[in-house]
C-alpha cells in the first residue's frame, strides 16, 4: 500500500516537473532585458525557497530529538531521521542554488560570483549544513545524534544573523521577487504562472526525495536495532 | 530467609544490557548491591566489568533494562553519593596531589568532605609533596586517585582495577584501607584480575563472562 | 561570582600558568599568521589600513583554535572529564569558567600582538581608538564562547582536533564580519562601527545563552 502510494506520488511529481519545464521554457515570455538567460530564474528561485523549507524540517527534527530522547526513544529516532533527511536534501537543493546562481550572474552581471548578502548567506548556509553532515560522519554511537541535534539548532540560529550581517554589508542581488519594493519582482501573469508551477514542482520533488531519504534512514535505524538484538541473543 | 528484613539495596540492575553498535558488552545483567557489602567483579578482558561500573556510575546509559541507584532511575541524579575510580587517574598532571584534591573537594559543596591532606595520609602519601602529579610514579597516582574517590565519602564506591600497577604489599595496604572504609551504609564494588588480592574484604563474587553473569556467590574469590 | 565557577576558573588559570601551553602556542601561531599575511599581501600605504582589521581577526581566529582544543584535551587526558561529569555541580559552570579563562588568554595574546601589529603594518588609527577596546573584547568573546562550546562538542568525536574549525568557522561568520568591519571602520575612520558593535553584542548574547542552556546536554551526551 505504502509502495503504491509512493509510486503514485512519484508519477504526479514527474508530471509536475514536465509541466513546469514546459511552462518555464516554452510558455513564459521572453524577459526584456535579460532574455533567455532569465529563464534559469524558474529553477534558481524555487530551489532556494524549497531548500529553506527542508532546513526548517531539519531544525524541527533536531529539536524533536532533544525533546524526546529520554522520554520517548522511538519518537526521538524518527525526529533524528527527519533532521538528517532534511539537512541532506536541503544541502542538495542549496547546491543547485549555488550552481544556477553564478550561471545567471555571469550573463546578467558579467561576473560568476560576488560577495553579496544573499550569495554569501546561501554559501554560509551551505557550509553550516555541510559541517552538520560532517559531524554526523565523524562522531559515532548514540552521542552523535545528540551532538548533531545541538549543532543543528546552533546552525539554524545562525542563519538569520548571517543574513542580517550580510545585508548591512553589501547587497547586489536583485530585490526579493515578492515583498520587495514596487519596482521589483515580476508582473507578467504568464511568468508568474511558470514560476508558480516550478515552485510547486520542485517542492513536490523535494518532498519525494525527503520521504525516500527518511525511509532509508529509518531502515538503517531498524537494521541497527535488529543487529543489536541479534548480538544480544547470540552466544559469543 | 529468616531474620531481620534486609535493607533496601543501594543499587539495583534489572535485565540491563549495553550495546556498542552491534557489540553486546552486557547482556541481561540483574544484580542488587546491598549496603554494607563488598562485591568483587571478576572476568576476562572484555567481559563487561568496566561497562558495568560505568553504568552504575551514570557515565553510560543502559541500552535496555532498568537501573536504580539510591532510589533514582538515573544514577546521574545521585552522583554526589557515588565515587568512581577508573584505570586512568582522573586527575590533572599539572597540579600537586593536594591541589587536585582541594579542587575536587570544592565541587562537592553539599557533602561533608575529608580534608585533602587527611585523604592523602589515609592512602599512605605525604601531603607535603610539592611535585605535580605528572611526576608521580604509577602507584602513587593510583593512590591519589583513590584518595579523590574517598574524598566526598561516597556511599557507593566503584573501583575499576584499583590494584593494577601495584606490588603485592601496596595492594595489601589498599585493601586494609578499604576495609577501614567499610560502613554499614556503604557498598563497595571492585573489579580486578588479581582476585586473591581482594579476598580479605570480599563478601560476594560476581563473575562476568561475555557480558553475562556467569557466577554470583558469597565468600572467598580464590575458589 | 559563584564559588564553584571561581574554583573552576582558578584551576584553569593555575594549570595554564604552570604549562603555558595555550598562550605560547597561540602567540606564536598568531605571529606567524600576521607575518605570512604581510608577505602575501605586501601591506604598504593605505591598503594596509583597510586589511589590518581582517588580518588581526583571522589571526586571532586561527590561533585560538589550538588553545580551544587544548582546553578540553586537558580534561580528556586521564579521563578527568568523567570525574567532572560525576561532580554534583552544573557543567555550565565548568563551561563558563573555561570561556572566561580562554577569553583572558586570547586577550593577553592580542595585547602582546597589538604593538607588533601596529609596527609591522605601519598603522595609525584615524577613527576613535577607544572603540577598539569595545570591539576586540566583544569579538573575542564571540569566538571564545562558541569555540569552547564546539570544542567540547567535537572532542567527543573521532577526529577531535580536526572537527573544531570545520564546525566553528561557518557559525562564526557573522561575528567575523562584524569584527572585521568594525575594526576596519575604526582604523580608517571612513565608516561608523556602531551598527557592527550592536550586531556583535547581539551575537554574543544569543550564542552565550544558548551555549549555557545546551552545554549539559553536550557534556553528558553518551
Amino acid at each position: 500500500m505504502k509502495k503504491l502510494a509512493t509510486g503514485f506520488y512519484a508519477a504526479i511529481v514527474v508530471a509536475l516537473m514536465v509541466w513546469g519545464f514546459y511552462q518555464a521554457i516554452y510558455v513564459a515570455p521572453d524577459e526584456s532585458t535579460m532574455h533567455e538567460v532569465q529563464r534559469i530564474f524558474y529553477y534558481h528561485v524555487p530551489n532556494a525557497i524549497v531548500c529553506f523549507a527542508f532546513f526548517a524540517v531539519s531544525l524541527l527534527g533536531s529539536i524533536g530529538y532533544l525533546a524526546f530522547r529520554r522520554s520517548n526513544p522511538e519518537w526521538a529516532q524518527r525526529a533524528d531521521a527527519w533532521a538528517l533527511a532534511g539537512a541532506e536534501v536541503g544541502v542538495v537543493f542549496c547546491t543547485v542554488v549555488l550552481i544556477t546562481g553564478p550561471l545567471w550572474g555571469r550573463r546578467a552581471w558579467g561576473i560568476w560570483w560576488t560577495w553579496d548578502a544573499r550569495l554569501t548567506t546561501t554559501l554560509v548556509l551551505w557550509l553550516i549544513y555541510a559541517s552538520y553532515l560532517l559531524l554526523r560522519r565523524f562522531a559515532a554511537g548514540p552521542q552523535m545524534q545528540t551532538l548533531a541535534a545541538v549543532l543543528g539548532i546552533f546552525g539554524a540560529l545562525d542563519v538569520p544573523i548571517v543574513y542580517m550581517s550580510n545585508r548591512w554589508w553589501r547587497t547586489q542581488h536583485p530585490a526579493p521577487v515578492f515583498g520587495g519594493d514596487a519596482d521589483s519582482g515580476i508582473k507578467d501573469p504568464a511568468m508568474l504562472a511558470a514560476f508558480g508551477w516550478n515552485v510547486l514542482a520542485w517542492f513536490a520533488w523535494g518532498v519525494l526525495i525527503l520521504l525516500l531519504r527518511y525511509q532509508v534512514e529509518r531502515k538503517h535505524q531498524k537494521n541497527a536495532a535488529l543487529e543489536a538484538r541479534e548480538a544480544l541473543e547470540s552466544h559469543v | 530467609m529468616s531474620g531481620p528484613a534486609r535493607p533496601a539495596p543501594n543499587a539495583q540492575l534489572e535485565d540491563v544490557s549495553k550495546l556498542f553498535g552491534s557489540f553486546a558488552a552486557l547482556r541481561q545483567v540483574s544484580v542488587a548491591l546491598e549496603p554494607g557489602k563488598c562485591y568483587v567483579l571478576i572476568g576476562e578482558n572484555g567481559a563487561g566489568k568496566s561497562t558495568l561500573l560505568r553504568i552504575l556510575a551514570g557515565l553510560l546509559r543502559p541500552s535496555m533494562g532498568q537501573i536504580q541507584v539510591f532510589g533514582e532511575a538515573e544514577p546521574h541524579d545521585a552522583r554526589d553519593r557515588i565515587g568512581y575510580m577508573s584505570h586512568a587517574p582522573m586527575l590533572y598532571d599539572e597540579l600537586t596531589g593536594v591541589e587536585n584534591l582541594s579542587y575536587f573537594a570544592r565541587l562537592y559543596p553539599d557533602r561533608e568532605c575529608l580534608e585533602p591532606a587527611e585523604a592523602l595520609r589515609q592512602v599512605g602519601l605525604d601531603p607535603k609533596l610539592e611535585r605535580p602529579l605528572g611526576q608521580y610514579s604509577q602507584g602513587m597516582r593510583q593512590r591519589t586517585s583513590l584518595a579523590r574517590v574517598l574524598l566526598a565519602q561516597p556511599d557507593l564506591l566503584l573501583l575499576d582495577e584499583p590494584f593494577s600497577n601495584m606490588d603485592v604489599e601496596s595492594a595489601g595496604q589498599m585493601v586494609e584501607l578499604l576495609a577501614r572504609f567499610r560502613h554499614s551504609s556503604r557498598t563497595i564494588v571492585i573489579t580486578t584480575h588479581q582476585r586473591e588480592l581482594a579476598a580479605p574484604i570480599a563478601d560476594f563474587v560476581l563473575a562476568l563472562k561475555a557480558g553475562r553473569v556467569a557466577r554470583f556467590e558469597a565468600g572467598n574469590p580464590t575458589l | 561570582m559563584p564559588r564553584v565557577l571561581w574554583t573552576h576558573l582558578m584551576k584553569d588559570l593555575r594549570i595554564e600558568w604552570r604549562s603555558k601551553e595555550a598562550i605560547n602556542s597561540m602567540l606564536f601561531f598568531a605571529l606567524l599568521v600576521v607575518v605570512l599575511f604581510s608577505l602575501a599581501f605586501d601591506p604598504r600605504g593605505p591598503f594596509s589600513q583597510s586589511i589590518a582589521g581582517g588580518v588581526l581577526s583571522v589571526a586571532t581566529m586561527f590561533a585560538s583554535v589550538s588553545a580551544l582544543n587544548q582546553a578540553w584535551a586537558r580534561e580528556i587526558r586521564h579521563q578527568v572529564m568523567d570525574a567532572q561529569r560525576m561532580a554534583p555541580t552544573p557543567g555550565a559552570e565548568l563551561f563558563l569558567a573555561k570561556v572566561l579563562a580562554n577569553f583572558l588568554f586570547v586577550t593577553i595574546v592580542q595585547v602582546i600582538l597589538a604593538p607588533v601589529f601596529l609596527v609591522m603594518y605601519n598603522l595609525r588609527v584615524v577613527g576613535q581608538a577607544w572603540l577598539l577596546a569595545v570591539v576586540l573584547p566583544l569579538g573575542t568573546w564571540a569566538l571564545v564562547a562558541n569555540g569552547t562550546f564546539f570544542a567540547a562538542l567535537s572532542i567527543r568525536s573521532r577526529n577531535r582536533e580536526l572537527l573544531l574549525p570545520l564546525i566553528l568557522f561557518p557559525i562564526f561568520v557573522p561575528a567575523l564580519l562584524a569584527m572585521v568591519n568594525a575594526t576596519g571602520g575604526i582604523l580608517t575612520g571612513e565608516s561608523d562601527p556602531g551598527m557592527w558593535i550592536k550586531l556583535l553584542t547581539g551575537y554574543d548574547i544569543i550564542f552565550t545563552t544558548v551555549s549555557l542552556l545546551l552545554f549539559d546536554t553536550v557534556f553528558n551526551a553518551e
